[in-house]
């Protein structure tokens, strides 16, 4: 049930991000004479300060932001896969150099590392960005992907393919990645939601390319506009609640995964509701 | 104390790293941050400012060991360099100045997002079945709140519209700060929306973390025999169950603070509060790169001492880290 809904959800929205703008046709950046209109019928989310219809906005953001969260969430799980498999599967060394460098980025706060990097790049586009964000965001994935490729390394399957003469990256990427890629689907769809969050914070601070529409940026020029002090809530609240269904949705996915995993965790009714005993 | 030991150790390791990944940023990046500070201002700098700049940064001719070296000696004196947004002032004095806000903001914000968080996870574990799951969908959706968006919503309803609270600085115009009760009510008073903010976002990880953790511990045979034993629910589910929970808990919460930092740098700027992450922005905003710098620096360094009490935490709650030393 859980993951039917929050498939439900990414599916709306990858859909909206595909397909919407085809659709819609405007221009999100086009400005017209109504400036700050509500909600009406023919401006669904009504207006910014300068006549930019909102939902079109929406539409066009979504796909710079769910764009730069995918592209980043793919290669931070590329280096989380390498850093990861390699470290779990040959052990000794390799495996403490790299379960350190893991650990280290798991503790520097991200947001502030992506801020100071973010300041010195000297262009920053939607590659750029993605990139800063991955740098940062993979050491999750690596750890829990390591912990994973030590406790299958011992397995019959992996021993077999050793001992017939497979090298050891055809045994890292042809017989043990297959077998985690319900892990890295998790630890992917975690990736996509802190990337899209840490990119609307990026550009909701005004250091992305505020010249592409994204969530982040409608926040940031909402914010700039002065909205909330005119009490122009159709055009701060849109962005926002577009950020948290996409990860309400990416995150029902990945409980009802670990709900199949782990039974006890279903929300089931229990036979004897505890409150009834004293 | 072996747990501790190993523990600092690999603090002490990050603490350097993050030292030396400081060091490289400014070298490794795309372009010269003098050439970039330069370029901004079209060329209106005298050649000496671009030398005194370049003296600020590390940057010489001499081999990048030599400059690693001499950075490292100008940290250990505490010497980050002058901040060109506040020139002259010193970034160590700006950041003096800023921390102790944040410090105190973040601080008693987690505290409570802590308290409540787990005691509401456990609950929701024990009543399981109870209307009580109805908290969960609520909690999977706040999970994925933007910090800044939760900011602009309080400060829409409770600051602008309902006119509660006020939505910026750390406390009024009209009072003197000092050691007065005056002057702390004013800070407490103005503390309350960003720490709501920073509550509200921060808590639903504590919430589903717990829950999740409880539920799996309320399976295990020693509750069972509690429960067979006659003890009062309360007991059980305080004193057997979510005493044992309550360890990965703290682990998960460790790893949660560098992603509260983050959130609480967007909350700072929109609060235009006085504290290290509107620091960072004005510094990114002027390409103030001293400042910039040592503020990544002050908050990893945070980030890696607060880790490091959650250990503490640990050691005196799980009883198995402390007999690893005889």
């Amino acid at each position: 049930m859980k993951i039917k809904i929050g498939f439900g959800i990414l599916v709306f929205f990858a859909l909206m991000a595909l397909a919407g703008p085809l659709l819609i046709g405007a221009d999100p950046a086009a400005t017209s004479d109504d400036g700050l209109q509500g909600p009406s019928a023919e401006h669904w989310l009504g207006t910014t300060q300068t006549g930019q219809d909102i939902l079109t906005q929406i539409v066009y953001g979504a796909r710079i932001s769910m764009g730069i969260g995918v592209l980043s969430a793919v290669i931070a799980n590329l280096l989380a896969i390498l850093v990861g498999l390699v470290g779990g599967y040959f052990g000794g060394a390799v495996d403490e150099v790299l379960s350190v460098l893991t650990n280290i980025f798991l503790v520097l706060p991200a947001l502030p590392l992506i801020i100071v990097l973010a300041g010195y790049l000297p262009q920053r586009g939607v590659g750029s960005v993605a990139v800063v964000i991955a740098v940062t965001g993979w050491a999750w994935g690596a750890r829990v992907l390591r912990a994973q490729t030590l406790s299958i390394r011992r397995r019959d399957f992996v021993q077999a393919a050793r001992a017939s003469g497979e090298g050891p990256l055809r045994i890292i990427f042809f017989e043990i990645m297959p077998v985690l890629l319900p892990v890295i689907a998790t630890s992917f769809l975690a990736t996509v939601v802190a990337a899209i969050l840490a990119e609307a914070g990026l550009s909701f601070l005004g250091l992305a390319d505020l010249s592409t529409v994204s969530w982040g940026s409608m926040l940031y020029f909402a914010q700039n506009g002065q909205a909330l002090l005119i009490g122009a809530w159709w055009w701060f609240i849109p962005p926002g609640l577009c950020i948290a269904l996409i990860g309400t949705g990416l995150a029902l996915v990945n409980f009802g995964i670990d709900e199949i995993a782990n039974p006890r965790l279903r929300t089931i009714k229990v036979k004897a509701p505890r409150k009834a005993r004293t | 104390m072996r747990f501790l030991a190993r523990r600092l150790g690999f603090y002490l390791l990050t603490a350097w790293a993050a030292i030396t990944l400081n060091f490289l940023i400014p070298r490794l990046m795309p372009g010269d941050p003098v050439e970039l500070l330069v370029a901004r201002m079209k060329g209106n700098v005298e050649p000496e400012a671009i030398d005194a700049m370049r003296r600020a940064f590390g940057i010489s001719d001499a081999s990048l060991w030599q400059q690693y070296l001499d950075y490292l000696g100008n940290l250990a004196r505490g010497e980050l360099g002058r901040s060109i947004t506040f020139f002259p002032t010193e970034v160590s004095t700006v950041i003096a100045d800023s921390l102790p806000w944040t410090v105190g903001l973040v601080g008693v914000a987690t505290l409570i997002s802590y308290l409540i968080g787990t005691s509401l996870g456990v609950l929701m574990a024990w009543r399981r079945g109870t209307w009580l799951d109805g908290v969960l969908p609520a909690a999977t959706f706040m999970h994925a709140v933007p910090y800044f968006w939760v900011a602009l919503a309080l400060v829409f309803v409770f600051g602008v519209t309902l006119q509660w609270f006020p939505v910026s600085r750390a406390y009024g115009l009209d009072v003197m700060p000092g050691m007065t009760g005056e002057f702390a009510a004013s800070v407490l008073y103005h503390a309350a929306l960003p720490a709501v903010t920073i509550v509200i976002a921060s808590m639903a990880d504590r919430i589903l973390g717990m829950r999740n953790v409880m539920v799996t511990t309320l399976g295990e045979d020693y509750v069972v025999m509690a429960e067979a034993k006659g003890l009062t629910s309360r007991r059980v589910m305080w004193a057997y169950a979510a005493r044992n929970a309550i360890l990965p808990n703290i682990t998960s919460f460790a790893l949660s603070l560098g992603f509260v930092v983050g959130g609480s740098v967007l909350t700072e700027i929109v609060f235009s509060y006085p504290g290290i992450g509107s620091m960072l922005l004005k510094g990114v905003e002027n390409e103030d790169f001293p400042l910039m710098q040592g503020i990544f620096l002050v908050i990893s360094l945070a980030v890696l001492v607060a880790n490091f009490l959650a250990d503490l935490a640990y050691v005196v709650l799980d009883p198995r880290t402390r007999q690893e030393s005889e």
